[in-house]
């Protein structure tokens, strides 16, 4: 039996920033909780091979695993909660945009 | 103080106004990033979890307080008013935008700075003794002879594409604190007969198989050092392993083939680099030294120092643990710590950069010297002056008498920046430093080292921590192996496993049971962690991290 297909979104790094960005339905976000939420796999495929062809705005394009709660994508691994939220030892990261 | 020649001045202008026409045509979309990623990273720059990453060369750890300056002004211009120090002594800013890294080299360019082979395959800042030039136990200072390798390494045409990265550390002291037995070469400064060599250490990493490095040749004749280096470097990069990333390190090399069959081959190649060196690598070197001269050490009244000690506690705590015996009996040696209880480990603000380029400046004729160990040092400093230092440096936040303690930590970035981490090492780090500090128990405790690292590459050097903690992904949770016993100094020794790996929540109780048993074991206060536990072994530190498991074996 194939293995269930789990949410993901599209995630990268902002070429000129370098910071963390999600794929929204018609563009990029610095917030989790503005990204697209891939449920079909061949959706997910194809949105991943658009966003890595947008090599002059992102780099490293690849799919994340979310959960969804209340409507909004949340991370299911530590690292991407950490991506989405900033480095634990100072608050000058995407904690600032996000308060 | 190193003056780079018009050549090297030349040289970086050259190398960086190439590598801005790269950014631009990265940014244009002209290159892509499979094109680009070389070339930024032979420039130092990463891009890490959360922004790019550029790390700055501190060629042996050593900087004056017009470079400090530059480092802090490039922290506020371009970054987030900070830099973290690394395990390498370089520096690290982690939050550049890739438009401005090109104005942040020219910056560093404005004073002989630069992040050329800071990345890369290749070999990487040669890194030296802190306390080079002024230990009390030193045969010779080592920075010249780094000098020459790093002149000797830079754009090397042959060693710009090899199998993987390569390091080299050299101390001119016996009591080694470069870690040179961990280093795919390690040099160490000798005398035979009233000759100066070097013998020299091949073979020692960490990462995911660590090794200490094993003896290539006790003697190596000083003149003989570069063609000898290179014919070390030129047999590894022919018979080096390629296939696997993991195994493509000179110590897998040495390991493979044994180090009688890996000397034949270097003696074999010697045979042809020795020829091609004139003898002019040695009249540089002749002429390196004239730049490293020692100061003129001033003539003071030491007794200011001497009452300092004797009226202020806090100020006798501080140089009992900050302050170490210089080769001059008036001088002294201060570390500075960038581990005060609670902050990142190696990171320091602008303003603490420019109060430590100033105190150099005032009482530390121009020298600062970075320590593997994330630390700054002032190398020269008149005994007469420690007491104002000292009153400085607590203004600043930067007077924490904890070098050596439990709380003065080695930490990498971890997976709060670094995209190669597993888990995060920061947190703990603070975490530990904190719980100690609470308990006021660091100087009972006495000399201990913890290390900690956010993945099996070991930035963090956790094998050779009297404690090590390496972060693992354990099934989506950070989880924490521990190891006992290792050892960064001429003893080296990887640290061993004590077992299962604990929560990040257990970290700090486990390091308290570790200690409670130490401090239960110990003789007398006068034997230290280590040596405790080399003479106990294990089994007692494991019985109480895993007393469930003495319970079932019951």
């Amino acid at each position: 039996m194939p293995k269930a297909f789990t949410p993901k979104v599209v995630t990268a790094n902002h070429l000129l920033a370098g910071d963390v960005i999600y794929q929204t339905a018609d563009g990029w976000s610095r917030k989790l909780e503005e990204a697209e939420v891939l449920t079909d796999e061949a959706d997910a495929d194809l949105r991943l091979i658009e966003a890595s062809q947008q090599v002059d705005e992102v780099v490293g394009a690849y799919l994340a695993d979310v959960a969804v709660e209340d409507g909004v994508p949340v991370p299911t691994h530590f690292r991407e909660e950490f991506r989405a939220t900033g480095p634990s030892n100072y608050a000058h990261g995407k904690q600032v945009e996000l308060s | 103080m190193y003056s780079y020649s018009e050549f090297d001045t030349a040289f970086l202008a050259e190398r960086n106004a190439q590598f801005r026409a790269q950014v631009e045509r990265r940014i244009s979309g002209a290159l892509t990033e499979d094109e680009f990623k070389p070339l930024r990273l032979m420039n130092g720059l990463y891009l890490q979890r959360h922004a790019y990453m550029l790390r700055v060369a501190i060629p042996y750890g050593t900087l004056n307080a017009a470079k400090m300056r530059k480092l802090a002004e490039i922290a506020e211009r371009w970054d987030k008013g900070y830099g973290h120090f690394t395990t390498r002594q370089n520096i690290q800013y982690n939050w550049p935008e890739l438009k401005d890294v090109p104005d942040m080299l020219d910056a560093l360019a404005e004073v002989g700075m630069h992040a050329i082979q800071t990345s890369g395959n290749t070999i990487r800042n040669v890194t030296a003794d802190h306390f080079a030039g002024a230990a009390a136990d030193e045969i010779a200072d080592p920075r010249p002879v780094a000098e020459l390798m790093r002149q000797w390494s830079t754009d090397h045409p042959e060693f710009q594409f090899m199998p993987r990265k390569f390091k080299i550390a050299i101390t001119g002291s016996p009591n080694d604190r470069a870690v040179t037995r961990a280093h795919d070469i390690g040099i160490r400064m000798v005398e035979r007969d009233g000759a100066r060599g070097y013998e020299i250490i091949v073979g020692g990493g960490l990462g995911r198989t660590p090794m200490i490095g094993k003896v290539i040749t006790d003697f190596l004749p000083e003149a003989d050092l570069l063609p000898y280096l290179e014919a070390i470097v030129s047999v590894w990069n022919q018979i080096g392993r390629r296939d696997n990333k993991y195994k493509a390190r000179i110590k897998i090399t040495v390991h493979e083939h044994g180090i009688d069959e890996i000397r034949r081959l270097v003696e074999e190649r010697f045979v042809e680099t020795r020829k091609t060196f004139s003898g002019v690598d040695v009249q540089m070197l002749r002429e390196i030294e004239g730049h490293f001269a020692p100061p003129a050490f001033v003539q003071a009244d030491t007794a200011p120092y001497a009452r300092a000690l004797e009226t202020y506690p806090a100020f006798r705590a501080w140089t009992d643990t900050n302050v170490t015996p210089h080769r001059d009996a008036d001088h002294a040696i201060v570390t500075i710590s960038l581990k005060k209880h609670g902050d990142t480990p190696g990171d320091a603000s602008a303003a603490q950069m420019r109060l430590i380029a100033d105190l150099a400046e005032t009482y530390g004729y121009d020298e600062i010297r970075i320590s593997h160990e994330q630390n700054v040092i002032l190398p020269h400093v008149h005994k007469a002056s420690l007491p104002s230092i000292y009153s400085a440096l607590r203004a600043e936040g930067l007077a924490t008498a904890n070098i050596g303690l439990i709380s003065d930590i080695i930490a990498c970035p971890g997976m709060d920046y670094c995209a190669l981490a597993t888990a995060r090492s920061i947190p703990i780090a603070q975490e530990i430093a904190t719980a100690f500090d609470d308990l006021k128990r660091e100087h009972e405790i006495g000399a201990l080292k913890i290390k900690i690292s956010g993945c099996i590459n070991a930035c963090g050097h956790h094998h050779v921590g009297h404690i090590g903690i390496l972060g693992l992904d354990r099934a989506g949770v950070e989880n924490y192996q521990i190891t006992l016993g290792g050892d960064h100094t001429e003893q080296a020794k990887v640290g061993d496993r004590v077992g299962p790996g604990f929560s990040a929540d257990e970290v700090v109780p486990a390091i308290e049971r570790i200690v409670d048993t130490y401090l239960d074991l110990r003789t007398s206060p006068e034997e230290e962690f280590i040596d405790t536990y080399r003479r106990t072994g294990l089994a007692p530190f494991k019985a109480a991290l895993y007393p469930e498991t003495k319970v079932a074996a019951e």
